[in-house]
């Protein structure tokens, strides 16, 4: 699978010129609001008609201002599942997930069994959706969308408008939708919880324009990253395998970054798990530290040191075979002298486990 | 004198002719009610005001004058009414099916407008997503638009029956007043009101008519209440 987008278009006060490509696995647009993410995901739907620019669907256009080719959303195959779950209110939850099915031309991908199971909305079938949960609603939402057979589905921030607990009852469903189908993903959001929490593929935007795309783990340990991110949002993300259980309650995780230690957790050795390690997280010392709580610490080469607006610097480490970020003040970094190829010990106040890949 | 429920004969005439007229009127008028409704409300055109005009002129100009019309355009001489009869046969003038056609004509606004309402009311963002799951524009009004607008085409439609049923000065001007033929129950009130001692025949179908208006109100209200409730989800 591959998705490749080029688009301009100039709205009243604001130009989207935009260019990036998706492959397989969950594609995140991340960026503030306004920043033209939704025209961008409306574009490749066929809900938005660029001034000029090209959406290409594994080799097939879907839309190019060069040749005039224009397929209307229906003919697409996509399914898109918006922030307001827009279900019909005039059908059953079971009539609104087997509604694209009337006009589905692809083969039997999916079945409803396999996404009533999915998403857990079993005892939903026969309810109407005036009577459902805004967090139910959205998982019928998108089963709705998965059943229309898409060959890639777009979701508009899907999470937006449900409360905290909403958001951590579909989140996992979301990592099924990952891991256990093949249907790609583009996924529009401006909460980076969510984002370091799905993607695999990072795209962020800013004025309507792409800032910077690449794989989620390169993009998050590089300090151009926390420009856009901020900096309280700025972290490392590093995939681990569980290796084992201590007897006090702490799991040995290995990763690339070395082996971690975190509180304990029920997961078997072997299961594969994402984690963040926030920069502000992160402390650095240039001896080994003696007599500190930390269980964390790493050795590390500096890669460098950047310099934000505030009185902050980032810097950029190499550990292990991958790179980790510290956020530490600039006085900090000059008492330490800190500078490429200087060897210092990364110590980590706390790793979050953001999900179970 | 003695009849159905206490009518005479002619009393009967008009009201049943009034009851085929109106249920005509309003049966062929709807297709062609919900496709304008649906034009006005959803599309951008060029001509669209003078569509928007020509549907409500009916109601502001003085019904006589449409009648007239109708006769100019619709009588066995006019360009209309003069191809309908060659070709196929069908005269309008001073028939029933030309009552019903006059009284058509007035209910057309009345009907646009409340289904035009039920239109404008549908959240657009439902058709786009009937849209994205593969649905043509064919289909998604079939299985979205025309579900939830499905109260406002049974108002317009009770509405359109109603006027068509009060309808008088465009239907006496195009098909005049002819017991049996033309006479419909306005027609029949006004006719017997102008002759000595028919008070108590007209009283009689004014009371019908009241009961007519009532149980349209009624039913009107039932059915748009029952779909609504479906629509609404619970």
């Amino acid at each position: 699978m591959s998705l490749s987008v080029t688009l301009h278009h100039r709205f009243p006060g604001f130009t989207l010129d935009v260019e990036f490509q998706a492959q397989t696995g969950v594609t995140a647009l991340f960026g503030r609001s306004g920043s033209g993410k939704t025209s961008v995901i409306n574009a490749v739907a066929g809900l938005l008609r660029p001034d000029r620019g090209r959406v290409t669907l594994d080799g097939q256009d879907l839309s190019n201002s060069k040749t005039g080719r224009w397929l209307p959303p229906h003919h697409r195959g996509l399914g898109y599942v918006f922030q307001d779950s827009r279900l019909f209110p005039h059908l059953s939850v079971r009539q609104n997930l087997t509604y694209g099915r009337w006009f589905s031309r692809h083969s039997d991908r999916i079945s409803l069994d396999d996404v009533v199971s999915l998403l857990g909305i079993g005892d939903l079938l026969d309810r109407r959706p005036g009577a459902l949960s805004g967090g139910e609603k959205q998982r019928v939402a998108i089963g709705r969308a998965l059943l229309s057979r898409p060959r890639m589905l777009l979701m508009d921030e899907p999470l937006a408008a449900l409360d905290d607990a909403r958001k951590s009852e579909i989140l996992p469903y979301l990592e099924r939708l990952r891991d256990q189908t093949q249907i790609p993903i583009l996924y529009v959001s401006h909460a980076m919880s969510e984002v370091a929490r799905l993607a695999t593929t990072l795209v962020i935007m800013q004025d309507g324009k792409v800032v910077q795309a690449g794989p989620l783990g390169q993009l998050m340990s590089d300090p151009e990253t926390a420009r856009h991110l901020g900096m309280q949002e700025t972290g490392s993300v590093v995939e681990a395998t569980v290796e084992g259980h201590d007897d006090d309650g702490l799991t040995r995780l290995a990763s690339p970054l070395g082996h971690l230690l975190v509180p304990g957790m029920a997961a078997q050795p072997g299961q594969r798990l994402r984690l963040r390690i926030h920069a502000q997280d992160v402390m650095l010392s240039l001896s080994p530290p003696k007599d500190v709580s930390a269980l964390n610490i790493l050795a590390a080469k500096v890669l460098s040191v950047s310099r934000g607006a505030g009185p902050d610097v980032l810097v950029q480490l190499s550990v292990g075979q991958d790179h980790l970020l510290a956020r530490i003040t600039a006085r900090s970094a000059a008492s330490l002298q800190l500078g490429p190829d200087r060897a210092v010990y990364a110590i980590i106040k706390s790793v979050a486990v953001t999900r179970k890949a | 004198m003695d009849s159905t429920f206490g009518l005479t004969p002619q009393e009967w005439q008009a009201v049943a002719l009034s009851l085929r007229v109106s249920l005509w009127a309003t049966v062929v008028s709807l297709p062609f009610g919900v496709a304008v409704a649906y034009l006005l409300a959803r599309r951008q055109f060029w001509g669209k005001q003078l569509l928007n005009g020509l549907v409500h002129l009916p109601l502001i100009l003085p019904p006589v004058v449409t009648g007239y019309i109708l006769l100019m355009g619709f009588g066995r001489r006019g360009p209309v009414g003069g191809f309908l009869d060659d070709c196929c046969g069908i005269v309008l003038a001073f028939r029933w099916t030309g009552a019903a056609l006059a009284a058509a004509i007035m209910a057309f606004p009345l009907m646009v407008r409340a289904i035009r309402l039920a239109i404008e009311a549908v959240d657009p963002k439902l058709e786009q997503v009937a849209g994205t799951l593969g649905a043509n524009g064919a289909w998604v009004f079939l299985t979205v638009t025309l579900p939830l607008i499905l109260p406002g085409i049974v108002a317009g439609a009770i509405l359109a029956f109603a006027k068509a049923m009060g309808e008088f000065g465009a239907t006496i001007t195009f098909v005049s007043n002819i017991p049996g033929q033309t006479q419909t129950l306005p027609s029949a009130i006004y006719s017997f009101l102008q002759v000595p001692g028919g008070e108590g025949a007209a009283l009689r179908l004014v009371l019908i008519a009241v009961g007519i208006a009532m149980v349209a109100l009624v039913v009107s209200e039932w059915v748009g209440r029952t779909i609504a409730r479906r629509i609404a989800g619970i």
